[in-house]
């Protein structure tokens, strides 16, 4: 069952993908993109990781490329034509491909030949022994010994990595963001009220 | 067990999806009658199943005021002629529809409609999916629907439809962030994404907006006050109530309800997004529509009232797991959202519309910074126990002086730019 799901979700996320360069239509191309995404979140929830799953179609898919069709209606783009490629292009674009391949193909190789290629699934006694580092009244713990149905709080789990072990960082990446944000409007503002200084 | 569940899943996914169905069909009626009485008109009331044209000497009326109504809406939709403009972008213009009825129907899946029920040694949760990113899942699913409605403008290829497509496109995109952000102190205060267990806290500590009881007893005994936090808990009303208001108009604004619903607004654009649409595929966008303010009426009533708790404490006496019980918080559940769906309607027949900057101006700067502004209130009484007296000083300081700021800043983005600058 949770095989036949990962490969459903492999091939939306691989066929989006081969179709999002065939067409040479941008906004069909976008959709595709879409299509990419939420074969990609299926992979995730598939692994047990809910939460990154749900945020990659919230942002991914809900947002950021809801933001690129909109801009590809409002401009209103044609056709992409096909170009012809030089020789040398072409052959770095079939090489470096022809690189990472064989590079994923070694990788998968050696982890296979270990002994850690075998995946166990997380049961209840992991969880009870695990919930052990986490205070007694703390949502982690509750939810990884709860006695008729234990769950992986993946939600809770992220919220306590990023908070507790990388908060500096996360503060770090949160100014930067919200600096870039303000140099945008900073940006976009000042040529707007200065362009029109002659009439 | 795995059989079990699968039989259950498929029982729930039917059962569930089917009540949606219904209340969608029961909300156009309920619309009509609805705006009919608000109007001082009758609205229908009589119809009939028309028997006569089977042949039989007359038609049959029921006594069910009108009940019957939505048939016969339903029929008129698909015996009407599906036309397809030969200007549209075929593949695209076939596909939107679906892609908003899709979404809104799938969103229904993590609501919880009941209170679990025990069957034999399994307990069987009265959610089709029981996640643990429930309000989640709906933003992330319901954020999809904006793929069909802003692609059933661009498909047509024609001027109003695209006008209401980019409008629809750039309202639930600013929507999006005031519904997200204003939730955060309600998922502060629960401590989880579970909406099952979300509610489960509602029945023992008091509905959200309503904490009339709790663990120790009713607000009147004793009991009520000497539990621990009960103070905190009544001051939290306050960033909560924010966070209902903000989240409810938010939820106006997505499903394109009035006052909000600027992307079919008749008096400008004909009929916005969906105006070369027909027929059946003209209907799912009405489905659409009335699916999302179906599941936005229960997603305010699980997060905010209760859920499926009938309340004040009675939830408590009723045996856990036996299936009458079930039964019951499903029936109060869908009472619940039903008198939600009402409200809704109400407040399409007296609110005007809005003007487009209107709309985006209570978006991005009242209601984006409001709910920004609320987080951090909820969190301060949230802590405020483990901070003490001179913590909760410095930070009510700095989110005083915080609001300040962003009250000025809000009020410089809408002043209109002064003449010498144009």
């Amino acid at each position: 069952m949770a095989s036949f799901a990962f490969y459903l979700f492999a091939l939306l996320a691989v066929s989006g993908g081969v179709l999002l360069v065939t067409f040479r239509n941008p906004v069909t191309s976008a959709l595709c993109m879409v299509l990419s995404f939420v074969g990609l979140a299926g992979l995730f929830i598939g692994l047990n990781a809910y939460f990154v799953g749900i945020v990659q179609v919230l942002v991914y898919a809900g947002a950021i490329m809801v933001l690129f069709i909109f801009i590809i209606m409002l401009l209103d783009l044609n056709d992409e034509k096909p170009v012809k490629f030089k020789s040398s292009t072409l052959l770095a674009g079939v090489a470096i491909p022809l690189l990472l391949l064989a590079q994923i193909l070694g990788v998968i190789q050696s982890g296979l030949q270990g002994e850690e290629a075998e995946f166990t699934k997380i049961d209840a006694e992991t969880m009870k022994v695990s919930a052990a580092a986490f205070p007694e009244e703390s949502a982690i713990h509750k939810s990884l010994s709860h006695e008729k149905s234990p769950k992986l709080p993946d939600t809770n789990l992220i919220g306590h990595t990023i908070f507790k072990s990388y908060n500096f960082p996360l503060q770090l990446m949160g100014a930067l963001l919200l600096v870039a944000t303000v140099g945008v409007v900073v940006l976009s503002k000042r040529s707007h009220t200065k362009a029109p200084t002659d009439s | 067990m795995d059989t079990t569940f699968l039989i259950a899943a498929a029982i729930k996914i039917a059962v569930f999806i089917g009540i949606t169905m219904s209340f969608v069909s029961i909300c156009v009626i309920f619309e009509r009658r609805f705006s009919a009485i608000i109007q001082d008109r009758v609205g229908p009331n009589r119809t009939m199943i028309p028997l006569s044209i089977l042949g039989f000497k007359k038609d049959l009326a029921l006594p069910i005021g009108g009940l019957t109504q939505p048939i016969a809406d339903g029929l008129k939709f698909i015996f009407k002629e599906d036309f397809t403009p030969s200007y549209v972008r075929k593949v695209f213009f076939w596909l939107a529809p679906v892609l908003v009825v899709v979404p809104a129907l799938l969103t229904m899946a993590v609501i919880p409609f009941g209170s679990p029920m025990e069957f034999g040694n399994t307990i069987i949760p009265m959610a089709i999916a029981d996640l643990n990113v429930g309000p989640l899942f709906i933003f992330a699913i319901a954020s999809l629907s904006v793929y069909g409605i802003t692609l059933a403008g661009w498909a047509s290829n024609s001027k109003y439809p695209f006008f209401g497509g980019v409008r629809a496109c750039a309202q639930m995109i600013s929507y999006e962030i005031a519904l997200g952000l204003s939730i955060i102190p309600v998922l502060m205060y629960f401590g989880g994404l579970n909406l099952g267990h979300i509610v489960e806290d509602q029945v023992a500590n008091g509905w959200l907006l309503l904490p009339l009881w709790n663990e120790g007893g009713f607000i009147i005994g004793s009991g009520y006050w000497g539990e621990p936090l009960v103070v905190q808990r009544l001051l939290l009303l306050i960033p909560i109530g924010v966070s209902f208001v903000i989240f409810t108009t938010s939820i106006f604004a997505e499903t394109n309800r009035m006052p909000f619903d600027l992307p079919e607004c008749e008096t400008e654009l004909v009929g916005g997004y969906h105006t070369e649409y027909s027929s059946m595929k003209f209907a799912l966008f009405f489905m659409g529509e009335y699916a999302a303010m179906v599941v936005g009426s229960a997603l305010i009533v699980t997060l905010f009232l209760g859920g499926w708790s009938i309340g004040f404490g009675i939830d408590g006496m009723l045996p856990t797991g036996a299936w009458w019980v079930s039964l019951l918080h499903i029936g109060v559940f869908l009472a619940k959202v039903t008198v939600f769906i009402l409200f809704f309607i109400l407040v399409r027949w007296t609110v005007p519309r809005f003007r487009y900057d209107q709309l985006m101006n209570l978006g991005w700067i009242v209601f984006f910074e409001a709910a920004l502004i609320n987080v951090f209130l909820a969190a301060l009484i949230i802590a405020s126990p483990s901070i003490g007296l001179g913590g909760v000083a410095i930070g009510g300081a700095f989110l005083i002086l915080v609001t300040i700021l962003l009250i000025k800043v809000a009020k410089g983005a809408t002043q209109k730019p002064s003449a010498t600058a144009v």
